[in-house]
């Protein structure tokens, strides 16, 4: 829950930038958003003690999904294009990553150094798969943009069964981590250790989104989505801007695959099937589409819906014959009618519910308005 | 060559049915601008109506019948009891709430049959017929083309022909014209979602028995598939939908008779490229294509 | 100006959260523990608790969501009769739709929330292959992974995971040895899934028969349901044997389209995809092509009701599981309850994570399976061997001696001892 609310102070003010003055002001811009950041980092590790290890690790794999959702906002929302493909994206940065570990663990090479190497890697492949997606999306609109992604998330866990000598096929690959640093005690919990490793690497990937946000890069995007004529009239090269929020997407969706990896200590495609492209879809527009505050909403709400659609129907007793029905089944009803009502009384996500309700509650301040 | 007639007929016999299904998600499109990713599962639902009638009353033709009607019925319900509440200001919201429908559709007939393959009849054998030697298409293929046939033969023939059919493409391509000019544009739009899940259940009733069997999730290549071939002929396109279809269809056969089956989806995403970067709104796009 | 008053209120407000999350917490934390020696996790004077990961939705749960509740309706029908030394069995059943990152956040909520004291029989390859290093490392008894891959084999890397099913690799070869000694001199040909199943039973049956004797070789994968081209290929290589290592679904697209086209071959089917109940419901009015298909199996056969393991455990089935469908699947999930509590009784009455993984080494187990369990402390594989059935008048039977066999160069072998019986009661009793 905590990454949610650290990453929602820069967020919701960067979705009202646009209705500030912030010219000559952007050194105080970064210095605001580094000092959210550490206060979400400090909140992060006196969460991680106080939690316990299986929460731990959800807040770990919430982080890990932000990273992904955060990169789909920033391609979806501020510049309005769709992308269905985003699952494939991640399963390019899980499976370098699990590569490059795995190369690292066979040499015998070891040292808290590998797994940033290794994450790195995985953010420029998955650079590299994004600028070539990118350079085909930037031609395409709407539903032929989402038959390509589409094509996009289907193909990519296919090539690792086609590929099965170096992917492993359906099984996958294993990923050695290390243990936690020595220093830090031999009954350090490693789920705590797993959170800190994701979170600071969320944070980073965030700082710099929420900065890119509200960059010249930032009102590009948001001025290419709203009107590309416009933009184009403006000055803006509309082609080169859709690759370059492309890129900076998939990079992000790169790290957090890249970091479900780990968190995992594995890879296979049938983590990254198509079903998860849609569901970071669902996630980022539930959460609340243009503002990375809705992307971390996302990133929770998959975390914990399955959870608690699971304890919801855990509750109710029933005979071993509708129980046999219901099972697996009741969890999946729940979440497909949460989507369709929340999608319908509440078109902003949840975000744009809270905001609504901020503002009421706020209405007297005439800073809140946007 | 024996092979590559084989592989031919078995690839448009399957295109013919993708073919169709394209066809309900552009006609949907043309409509209301969502791409319905719910058709895949109220097309399923449908199968299965189709299966409890068939059960009941020991008659294929009747359960094909009521799938037919329960399509035009759940397109229209779908529509005024959940479709006309979304906030269509984002074209994501309603693909949002159709994926939501999937997931409440999929759960529910899980439920209510399990999530069981139940056995899915063909009406028709499928046991081909051979001409010189050479095994050609069964009955069953036959009565799939030509069901795809009326269709496709009858949707053109409303939409170009008859008043009702020029007030759905009215209504939606100028919907405040239209009104203005007394047409009934919601009630239009209800038409065209009734329609276009009509369709999709006809289309789920010809496929599933050449697929796994019957199953809450038995759409889902299809519609994957069938997606693609609009894609590739232009989602504005009855005809586009057909030849996409088609060539979806050929694509997949030739790639796993030739290459081996694991290539197939390298080869769609090979497809969509190929022609969307030369027509970036597929084959039969409208002149001006680009459209915001 | 504005903006620093912002920080600062900003960061009251974490610093508040932080307080209370942390005291809240800590307040969750006390509590539990007690007793003298450190309590084993799942266990206490009254209850063990067991977790499995399946796929009770989505494309991959047809027949296999039915395993756990057997296993369940088992486990509660020994709780009926005074469970094991005294503490009813509990069986938590996680559905991870057969997506790995689901079976990761399952497998985890099981083990660090639920705290169980094993997991059980959790389901699939890609999908149990994922938690193995988290199982390991967390000490937790990963018991009769329900998949016939050679990964659960591993004894020194994985000391705490055993499999059950007959692997993949042996099943080829029994099939292999049938086409050896009753088919000489047919073409043979092979379909497999494109994953370790396809693979592991290829390198079986190419162990029996020599590298070059299978004619043509085809794939699928479970996205691609369309399998005409592969049926096709075979029609045309002339094939008169075809070896499937396919999933049922496949194995009865793979019938209904050789129909089809014409072409009859003699089918040898792997268990994974043989089981008659499960083809005959997806194949309808078609059913009648199976008659003839020979596959494999080392459970009795859900319809010889002259068997007492059945008897007994369709008794259980109408007690314990609302009287579902009887099949399989329902039969492989009693067997292996059975197995679980045969092992927990070994392991005595001061039940340790130790001590159940030292039952299961030790061994010598007899069940419902006609093969040998061949659990050691070198061998953690589970079934060595199957003996084949053939359907023939819509009744799927055995025929033929039971056969063992190993992963390797090892000779096929008739394995001669007796089946066991059932206790008269149903449960067992520790020896």
């Amino acid at each position: 829950m905590s990454a949610t609310r650290a990453a929602t102070p820069p967020t919701t003010r960067a979705s009202h930038a646009g209705s500030r003055p912030w010219q000559g002001r952007r050194g105080s811009t970064l210095l605001r958003h580094l000092a959210v950041a550490l206060a979400a980092a400090l909140l992060l590790v006196a969460l991680s003690y106080g939690l316990e290890p299986f929460r731990n690790f959800q807040l770990a794999t919430v982080a890990a999904y932000l990273c992904a959702t955060a990169g789909l906002t920033v391609l979806t929302g501020l510049n309005g294009q769709l992308s269905l493909g985003h699952g494939a994206l991640m399963a390019t940065g899980a499976y370098t990553v699990a590569l490059c570990q795995n190369a690292f663990a066979d040499r015998g090479v070891t040292g808290g150094w590998t797994l940033p190497v290794s994450l790195s890697a995985a953010v420029l492949t998955t650079i590299g798969v994004g600028a070539v997606v990118g350079v085909a999306a930037a031609r395409l609109r709407g539903p032929y943009l989402a038959g390509v992604t589409l094509a996009v998330a289907v193909v990519v866990p296919a090539l690792a069964v086609t590929f099965d000598d170096v992917f492993n096929g359906e099984q996958g690959l294993s990923v050695p981590v290390e243990p936690p640093p020595a220093a830090l005690g031999p009954y350090f919990p490693y789920e705590r250790w797993q959170l800190w490793v994701t979170g600071s690497a969320t944070l980073l990937a965030l700082l710099l989104l929420g900065n890119l946000v509200r960059s010249r890069f930032g009102r590009t995007f948001r001025a290419v989505r709203d009107d590309e004529v416009a933009a184009r009239l403006a000055g803006i090269h509309v082609a080169r801007t859709q690759v370059l929020a492309f890129v900076v997407s998939a990079a992000t969706a790169g790290l957090g695959g890249a970091l479900l990896a780990v968190l995992a200590q594995s890879v296979s495609p049938g983590a990254f099937s198509l079903t998860l492209s849609l569901f970071l879809l669902m996630a980022v527009v539930i959460g609340g589409l243009g503002s990375l505050a809705g992307a971390a909403w996302g990133a929770v709400l998959l975390v914990a819906l399955p959870d608690l659609t699971h304890t919801l129907t855990d509750l109710l007793t029933l005979s071993p014959a509708v129980a046999q029905r219901m099972e697996g089944n009741l969890p999946l009803a729940i979440f497909g009618s949460t989507l369709v009502v929340v999608m319908i009384a509440a078109p902003g996500g949840v975000q744009g519910l809270l905001s609504r309700l901020g503002r009421a509650l706020l209405a007297r301040s005439p800073a809140r308005r946007s | 060559m024996d092979r590559f007639v084989f592989l031919t007929l078995d690839g448009l016999s399957r295109g013919a049915v993708y073919a169709a299904f394209a066809l309900a998600l552009v006609l949907i499109w043309r409509a209301a601008r969502i791409v319905n990713f719910a058709q895949g599962a109220m097309a399923v639902a449908t199968a299965y109506f189709a299966y409890s009638v068939a059960a009941a009353t020991g008659s294929y033709w009747l359960g094909f019948l009521a799938a037919l009607v329960a399509g035009l019925l759940l397109g229209a319900v779908v529509d005024l009891a959940v479709m006309r509440f979304v906030d269509h200001s984002s074209p994501l919201n309603p693909v949002i709430v159709a994926l939501g429908l999937v997931l409440l559709i999929q759960a529910v007939l899980g439920m209510v049959y399990g999530n069981e393959f139940l056995p899915a009849e063909a009406p028709l054998s499928r046991a081909a017929l051979t001409v010189g030697g050479l095994a050609v298409l069964s009955p069953y293929d036959l009565f799939a083309f030509a069901a795809v046939g009326v269709v496709v033969v009858a949707l053109a023939w409303t939409f170009t022909r008859t008043p009702v059919g020029l007030r759905m493409r009215a209504a939606a391509f100028a919907p405040e014209v239209s009104r203005l000019l007394g047409v009934n544009v919601s009630g239009m739009l209800t038409l065209g979602w009734a329609l276009a899940s009509g369709v999709g259940a006809l289309a789920g009733m010809l496929v599933i028995p050449t697929e796994l069997g019957l199953h809450p999730h038995a759409m889902d290549l299809v519609f994957v598939a069938a997606f693609t071939g609009a894609v590739v002929g232009g989602l504005d396109s009855p005809p586009g939908a057909v030849v996409g279809g088609l060539l979806v269809g050929l694509l997949l056969s030739y790639v796993s008779g030739y290459a081996g089956s694991d290539l197939t989806a390298l080869a769609v995403l090979l497809l969509l490229l190929a022609v969307l970067l030369v027509r970036p709104a597929g084959l039969f796009a409208p002149a001006v294509a680009r459209r915001v | 100006m504005s903006h620093m008053k912002r920080v600062a209120r900003c960061g009251l407000a974490i610093a508040t959260s932080i307080t209370l999350l942390t005291t809240s917490a800590a307040c969750g934390d006390d509590g539990s523990g007690g007793g003298s020696r450190a309590p084993v996790p799942g266990v206490t004077d009254t209850q063990i608790v067991v977790g499995t990961h399946m796929p009770l939705t989505g494309p991959a749960s047809a027949g296999y969501s039915k395993i756990a509740p057997a296993t369940k309706a088992y486990f509660d029908y020994v709780n009926a009769n005074g469970g094991v030394h005294g503490r009813k069995l509990t069986y938590k059943i996680m559905d991870d739709g057969y997506n790995p990152a689901n079976t990761q956040q399952v497998v985890r909520q099981l083990v660090l929330q639920d705290k169980v004291f094993a997991i059980l029989n959790g389901l699939g390859t890609p999908t149990h292959s994922g938690v193995l290093d988290f199982l390991k490392s967390n000490r937790v008894p990963d018991l009769f992974v329900a998949s016939g891959s050679r990964s659960w084999d591993q004894p020194d890397k994985y000391p705490g995971t055993f499999g059950f099913n007959t692997d993949y690799t042996v099943e080829g070869k029994i099939l292999a040895n049938h086409v050896k000694t009753s088919l000489p001199g047919r073409k043979v040909c092979f379909l497999g899934q494109d994953d370790d199943f396809g693979r592991d039973s290829l390198v079986g049956v190419e162990r029996v028969l020599g590298a070059g004797a299978v004619v043509a070789r085809q794939t699928y994968v479970t996205s691609n349901t369309n399998v005409a081209p592969q049926i096709g290929a075979f029609n045309a290589a002339g094939c008169q044997v075809v070896i499937l290592a396919t999933v049922p679904g496949f194995t009865a697209l793979a019938v209904g389209t050789a129909a089809r086209l014409g072409f009859k071959p003699q089918w040898l089917v792997s268990n994974v995809g043989a089981d008659h109940p499960t083809l005959a419901k997806q194949l309808g009015a078609a059913a009648p092509l199976l008659d003839g298909m020979i596959g494999a199996n080392y459970l009795p056969m859900q319809n010889d009701t002259a068997n007492p393991w059945i008897q007994l455990f369709t008794k259980v089935n109408k007690e314990h599981n609302g009287d579902a469908p009887f099949d399989g699947n329902t039969v492989y999930g009693m067997a292996v309850g059975y197995l679980f509590v045969q092992v927990l009784l070994a392991a005595g009455k001061d039940l340790t994570r130790e001590s159940v993984l030292d039952a299961v080494v030790k061994g010598g187990y007899q069940g419902p399976g006609l093969a040998p369990l061949r659990f050691s402390a070198t061998d953690h594989s589970g079934y060595g061997g199957q003996r084949l059935t053939r359907v023939s008048g819509g009744v799927q039977s055995y025929f033929g001696p039971t056969y063992e066999t190993d992963e390797g160069d090892g000779p096929v072998q008739e394995y001669t001892a007796a089946p066991a019986t059932p206790p008269a009661n149903g449960v067992p009793t520790a020896s």
